[in-house]
């Protein structure tokens, strides 16, 4: 086993693309660990570090400069906001990931164990919660709990976890008939012992996989439900509100149509990063997991 | 075959139901009240007696147990009353009905450039494979695919029309819209460019064409990233088979090889991933029509939500559903077509 994950991670490294992506990740966790030096809080938001500091009083936005490097806009520092957006997307992305996933192992297992009626009825809810597209009943849920960036999360960790139930069901099946499995029961290893301890561990890979590659679509349908008023709220550190706002600024001024190209393009940016290094470094554990799919 | 079709079409009512459940769930999170909102006109609800909102509320059964509930919920469902809509000022149905068409238009709009584009850029890759070409698509496919649709959707938005002028946002222009809404002018499809043409006016198809380009385009790029990347590897895998070698060996015209021998065969696990691109265009819609300002059924989910129309929200969630359901079963049936070896599973 040991021996399996260093060759893994060797040819993890040898890939250039998911060096890049790995690259791009550690560039992001470093601004969200140090986003206290990077963008230090002003006097006026010391208490709620979250909340872009005001530093205007006028509504339009103010281009990139030597103070506000990314430009001001909704009278709040753009670049403050891209800093420390960056710790909220991690928090969105890690929690909803880790908690759906979980749930999906743990129902996907039972499932898997159990088999008979229990496997029949779970893998019909697994079906009727697919059968409603993750970003409807996203905005939905959120908005029957009452909006929020915390609301968001629940919604989307409710609706989240079916991929990875039916993912580790399937492996669980095919494993259940292994050897080792086989022996762990005649030697008397309870049931939930042979998951935790034996199916777990051997079919945990494709569920990791699958989770990096969620994180990036994760955090753009947060972004989606902020930038539709439903997520953070405004002024928050979050790209999808700072772009809700820069909505309002999108078609320039008369004769100056990219005016405040800035709004747009800096927390834009930083979203595509963002998601460009979790779908890379995604794509490369796929790929030396299953070959056939390389790009 | 059509057992297996006639097996797919009996689940379908189960599913549906299974929706239903669903729906009704979340309802449950509001309280009698706010539910009551979700059902009659709130300018009405104000002036109404407390016996009144009394009769309203066992009318829509809002104070009975959690399964006559239901039952009542169903039964309004099943006879179109959905409840009464802020968002668009009508009953939900009614309001949805308006609604429709504008997204349908725009959904199978997209869906010819999606796939078009996203095949014909897969295959080029793959018969170039490892050339600059190849190379340029690959980095297109990764980077396109992270690109997030409503921040595309915005840089269209500021490049095609406010820098350049060409795709502005909206259902159409207010010209066409009085013609459009003139009694002289008559509605087949309900699909408003269909309806031009049919019409015989060049000139409001047109005009809704150049409404339809900016969506379109953004609904478009993500697919074209997945849709590529799926056709490339799939074509690289069947390119090594050992037909395609006795084809070439045959001394088959290029293009015959690749049209005939390898595309067809590399289609089918494109047919597969149809389902989540069917699933992400529906739900992409919701943020296309908010950017580009289109009323449809996207917006009105997004609007709904902004103002807490719950009623709507949830005619929202059942259209929504159903057609990704009704969308995953053509698509398992064409997929059975395309491929026997399915229809035996």
């Amino acid at each position: 086993m040991d021996r399996e994950y260093k060759r893994m991670l060797k040819k993890f490294f040898r890939n250039p693309s998911g060096l890049f992506g790995f690259a791009l990740l550690v560039f992001f966790v470093l601004v969200a660990l140090f986003a206290p030096f990077i963008a230090p809080p002003q006097p006026s938001n010391k208490h709620e570090p979250y909340m872009m500091p005001i530093v205007t009083w006028s509504s339009e936005p103010q281009p990139p400069s030597k103070e506000h490097p990314f430009g001001v806009c909704g009278r709040r520092d753009i670049f403050y906001g891209v800093v420390w957006g960056t710790r909220t997307a991690f928090r969105i992305g890690l929690t909803v990931t880790a908690i759906s996933t979980l749930i999906g192992l743990f129902i996907g297992s039972i499932s898997a164990y159990y088999g008979g009626w229990i496997d029949e009825i779970l893998m019909r809810i697994t079906d009727i919660f697919l059968a409603v597209p993750f970003l409807i009943a996203a905005i939905v849920l959120t908005t029957l709990l009452g909006t929020g960036l915390d609301k968001v999360m629940i919604a989307m960790i409710t609706f989240g976890w079916m991929g990875t139930a039916r993912l580790i069901r399937g492996n669980i099946l095919q494993a259940k008939e292994e050897q080792y499995v086989l022996a762990a029961k005649a030697i008397g290893v309870s049931m939930p012992g042979i998951i935790v301890k034996h199916l777990l561990p051997n079919t945990i890979f494709p569920v990791v996989i699958q989770a990096s590659m969620r994180m990036g679509s994760l955090v753009i349908t947060a972004a989606i439900l902020s930038f539709l008023g439903l997520g953070a709220p405004q002024g928050y550190s979050d790209w999808g509100a700072i772009l809700n706002y820069s909505r309002d600024w999108i078609l320039g001024a008369q004769g100056e149509a990219l005016k405040y190209w800035y709004t747009i393009v800096f927390p834009g940016t930083a979203m595509v990063l963002f998601v460009l290094a979790w779908n890379l470094v995604g794509d490369t554990l796929r790929d030396i997991f299953d070959p056939r799919l390389r790009i | 075959m059509t057992a297996y079709i006639v097996r797919r079409l009996l689940l379908l009512p189960l599913v549906l139901f299974g929706i239903t459940l669903i729906v009704f769930s979340m309802l449950q999170m509001l309280g009698p009240d706010k539910l009551l909102s979700a059902y009659v006109n709130e300018n009405l609800l104000d002036k109404l007696s407390p016996e009144k909102l009394e009769a309203l509320k066992e009318k829509y059964g809002l104070n009975d147990r959690l399964i006559v509930r239901y039952i009542k919920w169903l039964k309004n469902l099943f006879r179109g009353d959905l409840g009464w809509s802020l968002v668009g000022k009508e009953p939900v149905l009614k309001a949805m009905l308006h609604r429709i068409p504008y997204t349908l238009e725009l959904a199978l709009y997209a869906l010819f450039p999606v796939v078009g584009v996203g095949i014909w850029l897969g295959v080029k890759a793959s018969i170039h494979h490892n050339e600059p070409i190849d190379h340029f698509i690959r980095v297109f496919a990764v980077v396109g695919w992270s690109f997030p649709d409503f921040v595309f959707g915005l840089f269209v938005l500021m490049i095609f029309y406010s820098l350049l002028g060409w795709f502005p946002p909206g259902n159409m222009s207010i010209w066409a819209e009085e013609i459009f809404s003139s009694p002289s002018f008559k509605h087949i499809t309900h699909l408003p460019s269909i309806d031009a043409l049919l019409n015989g006016r060049l000139d409001l198809f047109v005009d809704c064409l150049r409404h339809l380009a900016g969506p379109i385009l953004t609904l478009s790029w993500l697919w074209w990233a997945y849709i590529l990347r799926i056709t490339r590897s799939s074509m690289l895998e069947v390119l090594r088979k050992d037909y395609v070698r006795t084809a070439r060996a045959k001394g088959l015209d290029e293009k015959v090889v690749i049209n005939k021998h390898a595309k067809r065969n590399a289609m089918i696990p494109v047919t597969t991933v149809a389902g989540a691109m069917v699933i992400g265009l529906m739900s992409g819609t919701v943020i296309v029509e908010a950017i580009f300002n289109r009323t449809g059924m996207g917006r009105f989910t997004a609007q709904a939500a902004q103002q807490l129309d719950f009623a709507s929200l949830l005619g929202a969630v059942l259209f929504y559903s159903t057609i990704l359901v009704i969308g995953n079963l053509i698509i398992d049936v064409l997929y059975a077509i395309i491929d026997p070896r399915i229809r035996l599973t």
